[in-house]
């Protein structure tokens, strides 16, 4: 089957900045699918270019079999975009956008659609409200529909829940997951990686532009470790055998990833050497936060 | 095409959603232009026999309306999307350069023609110049406004922030029209400035399109339409290029 989104080989330059130093991606239709990385990894750099808003260096991108530069028309028709920046026509009305994206894509009467879009996202009551009166979490939900608005089987949403409440969060989520569901290809990029665990078949983490992990979302939290032991120390001074484990600290406060329960005897026997008493102390599974800080540490 | 129909009707649908500003402003200040210059000039000044002063001020006015607003609706609708950061709605679909271009250029025109008639129908209480040559005077008013919504679109790709396009709208738009003949005929002037405004693409504009009203001008309105379909060519072309590159719009 043709792959969703086949990007190979991708480079970008923005002046001496090597933003992406030769992504290769391959991703199946029907999945659900998060690209994650800290800031600056050039995540939003790759999905620019998958969109037609940038234009790589070289290597090749393909939306469904389309490339998105010799086969552009095709290959935008394919693609829905909700991008990261909360833009807005302040011209129009909420229908009004909707009616006007669609006619962009080429398609007519398109109304049925944008009633059920808009009903799903909850934007019903406010189809015929001026885009400059909504609040920031409706022109969210705006920005959403206008993604959806000629059915795109790909669709990319880069941050869609930053700055947004929690009621939002979860029916844009329940909306996303459906879609997903009916067959729809979705790619997530997201700060809060407790989204991308839960609704993620696979991730891929980038890292100053290149691909540090690929995998399953399962598998990446098998391959950091087993358990990660949380504690609290006293005095707040970390023997520096142990400083391999660590994969978070705040104040006193420290995450250590182990692989096996064996192992939490000899981080115990190290800090009763150390002279340190353990104020606080907590045993759980990792999570795709411990991932990620594992895979984009400068260390 | 349905893309290339739906921008030009956003374009288009975008400037009468605020025809206060877009339509009726530009209308009312040429009235006040006509009543200020007439009543203070009519007595003294017959620039071609038997045409009036007044009669003479209208085809320059209305064609400086159309010129000045062709270059506003597509320029200030380029760098409001580019700033708003909407510019991507229009980016993000199928939409070739060409069908981009032609979409402003041709909301520009349609603008451009609005105001045009608005203020030639509020300069008939004045009185009603003449009409000899309806073809050349429709010629010129579609060709000037397609040039400035060309411009238009140059400008509103290469301006970063409003104060830049404030610049080329204050110090490129604003002389070249208001040095143009407007309000008086080149052949007035000493000729050091005779021959300088020659070279002021927009006189041509001016000249060819008075000459649509009263058979006579200051040059011969082929030279004329030739000058304004050269820089029609010649800034598409330079226009095309810069949107199929990407300029400013795709990184």
């Amino acid at each position: 089957m043709t792959s969703a989104i086949k990007i190979e080989q991708l480079h970008k330059h923005f002046g001496s900045l090597h933003a992406l130093k030769g992504v290769s991606l391959d991703i199946a239709q029907g999945e659900f699918f998060a690209l994650l990385g800290p800031n600056g990894a050039g995540k939003t750099t790759l999905i620019s270019i998958l969109a037609g808003l940038a234009r790589a260096d070289s290597g090749t991108v393909e939306v469904m079999g389309h490339n998105v530069v010799t086969d552009y028309r095709a290959a935008r028709r394919l693609l829905g975009v909700v991008p990261q920046e909360l833009a807005y026509d302040p011209f129009f009305t909420v229908r009004e956008n909707l009616q006007i994206q669609s006619g962009y894509f080429g398609m007519r009467h398109n109304n049925d659609w944008i009633d059920e879009i808009m009903t799903n996202l909850g934007l019903m009551d406010k189809a015929n409200t001026n885009m400059r009166a909504l609040s920031g979490g409706m022109k969210r939900r705006v920005l959403v529909a206008q993604a959806l608005v000629h059915r795109p089987p790909v669709i990319v949403l880069d941050e869609p829940t930053a700055g947004v409440d929690v009621s939002l969060r979860t029916s844009l989520w329940a909306f996303v997951r459906g879609l997903n569901q009916s067959g729809h290809t979705i790619i997530l990029t997201t700060h809060y990686l407790e989204e991308a665990e839960a609704l993620c078949n696979r991730v891929a983490i980038l890292n100053q532009g290149e691909i540090v992990a690929l995998d399953t979302t399962a598998e990446l939290l098998k391959s950091s470790g087993e358990l990660k032991l949380k504690i609290q120390i006293k005095p707040n001074q970390l023997p520096l055998g142990l400083s391999s484990y660590v994969v978070k600290q705040s104040d006193n406060d420290y995450s250590l990833l182990i692989h096996k329960p064996a192992e939490i005897e000899h981080i115990l026997a190290q800090l009763r050497m150390a002279g340190i008493t353990i104020v606080d102390m907590a045993l759980t599974k990792p999570d795709l936060e411990d991932v990620f800080l594992q895979m984009t540490s400068p260390l | 095409m349905m893309g290339f129909y739906t921008l030009l009707y956003k374009e288009l649908l975008r400037f009468w959603k605020v025809s206060f500003q877009t339509v009726l402003a530009p209308v009312i200040t040429a009235l006040l232009y006509l009543m200020i210059f007439s009543h203070v000039l009519a007595e003294h000044v017959q620039v071609y026999p038997g045409v009036g002063y007044t009669a003479f001020l209208i085809p320059g006015l209305v064609m400086m309306s159309m010129l000045q607003n062709a270059f506003a609706n597509s320029s200030s609708s380029l760098i409001q999307s580019k700033i708003t950061g909407n510019i991507v709605f229009v980016l993000l679909p199928p939409i070739s350069y060409v069908e981009f271009f032609t979409a402003y250029v041709l909301a520009a025109v349609a603008r451009g023609l609005v105001v045009g008639l608005g203020v030639f129908v509020v300069t008939m209480a004045f009185t009603v110049p003449p009409i000899a040559h309806l073809f050349w005077l429709v010629a010129f008013a579609i060709l000037g406004s397609a040039v400035m919504g060309a411009l238009g679109v140059l400008a509103g790709i290469w301006a970063d922030k409003f104060d830049q396009l404030a610049a080329f709208q204050n110090f490129l738009i604003m002389p070249l029209t208001f040095l143009s003949g407007v309000f008086y005929s080149i052949h007035s002037l000493p000729p050091f400035w005779l021959a300088l405004s020659k070279f002021n693409p927009v006189f041509y504009m001016i000249d060819g399109f008075r000459f649509g009203f009263f058979g006579v001008s200051d040059v011969s309105p082929s030279l004329s339409m030739l000058v304004v379909l050269g820089c029609f060519v010649a800034l598409s072309a330079f226009c095309l290029i810069l949107l199929h590159r990407g300029y400013k719009l795709r990184h």
